[in-house]
């Protein structure tokens, strides 16, 4: 009989062994949570003056190749599919006919310490239409609310992944009204899939101001009202990490200045 | 103190199909649970134990596969909680009827475990700690299927080996069950492979020499041939399934994820994995058979006169 335990005590171990390592794990809990909603801030919001208000424009490039685009597979999938009369493509990489890429965050990084702006009220919008997330990339406010449509005639579940939010995960019914939705911590990017439909996946950017923007058909970027100052602009693709990703930029009372940015696959 | 296997099933038998009809269900819910990491499907269905607040979601994308595993799971909580009762009422040995309750018991944590997972949204950790109590499981249910065998109690009594195998079954054993962990590691991490790939040598190296073993000796039960002959052909058929989704993934690196091929390679991975490990308990639980049949066969023998 002893042998017999003696077989059964190596799973047995190895399950505590697992187990102990799994009680190691870290979450973000409410008090954490609540302490970023809370009252440390500054009392004095920022307000830019229009008339002195300075924009900060450009576009983002790319350099050698891309990889190809690669359809999304919605075949298996008839209340997907039935929503294009085309094939779908992944927005992953999106170049632009003019060497640009869509679907770039760009933002400031750096030069608005101890600022701080009011938090818009009006939702930004993230639909689920045609088994695709609408837009690929959206950038809030912290505490902004945040509209989640499903425009589908199918079930989708919204789940964002982010390392310094509180994670979620929650589906939606077709014809279900839209949910609200806030992030009260800054973080560039969350990623948020449907894991009904996995080839859904959209990204938001968080940010305790309002100077931010997405590249678009062209390429281009516009960063509007910022106070004159000395910035770092920033850019985040989900694919495309290296090249030139910062550039610093100082723009006086009124002024507009472009910077380019060129991103290249990793080598 | 008694140190050998349970030899005599008694009327066990008459709970042998079931049991092997549990082992054939637990093998699908593991290629079904493959299904569900292969397919992202993890958390298509957010609440738990329901599914979408009901025992019949849309089935529609991923939630099929994840809805799916979850029936198939209940319906071997339930033939397990069958075959606990049948093996508690029909069997005499001490250590098998324990099993049945120690295989429910673990179904039934393992049944948590999954809710656990989707509830704090797939932590790495209870992730492999799900992965790795299936294949424990599985390896209960086989035990049970094949201690209440006909085979288990058709071996020859004098049945012995020329060479000790106890001890290389146990550690192939362990050994792959340790590669399965690092399997899961791997996957449920995206860690690194190196791990799993020195596993993978440590467990090649030990069922060769174990089958090699086993073809050496001689007078040793059919049911320990067939489960070394097919611990040889399933190791053969897993490092190529190994090499296949590891080629695989580095094909499609820039896919759009998902991909079908992919899926179908490394699930296939999972469930050749789970048989090996399977032949690897019927191999030791044979093998201490063998060397327990030895032993008393030595026993009656009586001690040769010593010629002055």
């Amino acid at each position: 009989m002893m042998r017999l335990k003696n077989y059964l005590c190596l799973p047995v171990g190895l399950l505590a062994a697992l187990f102990a390592g799994a009680c190691g794990s870290v979450d973000i809990d409410d008090e954490d949570l609540d302490e970023v909603d809370g009252t440390d801030a500054p009392a004095v919001v920022t307000r830019v003056d229009p008339a002195t208000a300075a924009t900060v424009n450009g576009k983002v490039y790319f350099e050698g190749d891309l990889p190809r685009a690669r359809r999304l597979a919605m075949d298996a999938e008839p209340a997907c599919a039935g929503l294009h009369t085309k094939p779908v493509y992944s927005e992953v990489v999106v170049p632009n006919d003019n060497n640009t890429l869509r679907h770039v965050f760009v933002y400031v990084k750096e030069g608005l310490e101890g600022m701080m702006f009011e938090t818009p009220t009006e939702p930004a919008i993230l639909d689920q239409k045609g088994c695709i997330y609408l837009p690929h990339m959206l950038g809030v406010q912290i505490n902004q609310p945040v509209r989640i449509l499903n425009s589908d005639p199918t079930t989708h579940n919204v789940h964002p992944t982010p390392r310094n939010n509180r994670e979620w995960n929650e589906s939606m019914a077709p014809n279900v009204p839209p949910k609200m939705k806030q992030f009260p911590r800054e973080e560039v990017m969350i990623p948020v899939k449907c894991n009904v439909h996995p080839w859904m996946k959209s990204y938001i950017g968080v940010l305790p101001h309002p100077f931010f923007s997405v590249t678009g058909a062209d390429g281009s970027f516009e960063i509007t009202g910022l106070p004159p100052g000395e910035y770092t602009i920033g850019i985040w693709h989900e694919f495309l990490k290296e090249g030139v990703t910062t550039q610093k930029v100082t723009v006086a009372a009124s002024e507009s200045k472009s910077v380019d940015f060129t991103l290249k696959q990793a080598s | 103190m008694n140190h050998s296997l349970p030899t005599s099933i008694g009327s066990a038998g008459s709970y042998h199909y079931f049991a092997v009809v549990t082992a054939c269900f637990t093998f699908l819910l593991i290629v079904a649970g493959a299904l569900v990491t292969g397919n992202e499907a993890g958390l298509s269905v957010p609440d738990w134990p329901l599914s979408y607040g009901s025992l019949n979601p849309p089935w529609e994308g991923n939630i099929r596969y994840e809805h799916g595993h979850r029936l198939v799971a209940a319906f071997v909580g339930l033939l397990t909680i069958a075959l606990a009762v049948w093996v508690w009422k029909k069997e005499t040995r001490g250590p098998v009827r324990k099993l049945g309750w120690i295989a429910l018991g673990v179904v039934v944590a393992q049944g948590i475990l999954g809710g656990i997972t989707v509830l704090w949204y797939l932590p790495a950790p209870i992730s492999v700690l799900h992965a790795c109590l299936a294949q424990t499981f599985f390896c209960l249910v086989v035990s049970l299927a094949w201690l209440s065998s006909p085979a288990w109690t058709r071996q020859r009594r004098e049945a012995s080996s020329s060479l000790p195998l106890n001890r290389l079954a146990m550690a192939t054993a362990g050994a792959i069950y340790l590669q399965l962990l690092l399997g899961a590691i791997f996957r449920h991490t995206q860690s690194g492979i190196l791990p799993h790939l020195l596993g993978a040598l440590l467990v090649t190296v030990l069922a060769v020499c174990l089958v090699a073993r086993v073809f050496q000796s001689q007078r040793l039960p059919s049911g320990l041939t067939v489960a070394a002959t097919s611990l040889g052909i399933l190791l053969a058929l897993q490092l190529l399934l190994g090499l296949a989704s590891w080629l695989l993934r580095l094909a499609t690196a820039d896919a759009v994820q998902p991909q079908f091929p992919v899926v179908a390679v490394t699930t296939a991975h999972v469930a050749v994995g789970a048989l090996i490990l399977a032949a690897s308990v019927i191999l030791a639980l044979q093998s201490f058979r063998v060397r327990s049949e030895g032993r008393r066969a030595e026993s009656r023998v009586p001690a040769t006169p010593v010629n002055p």
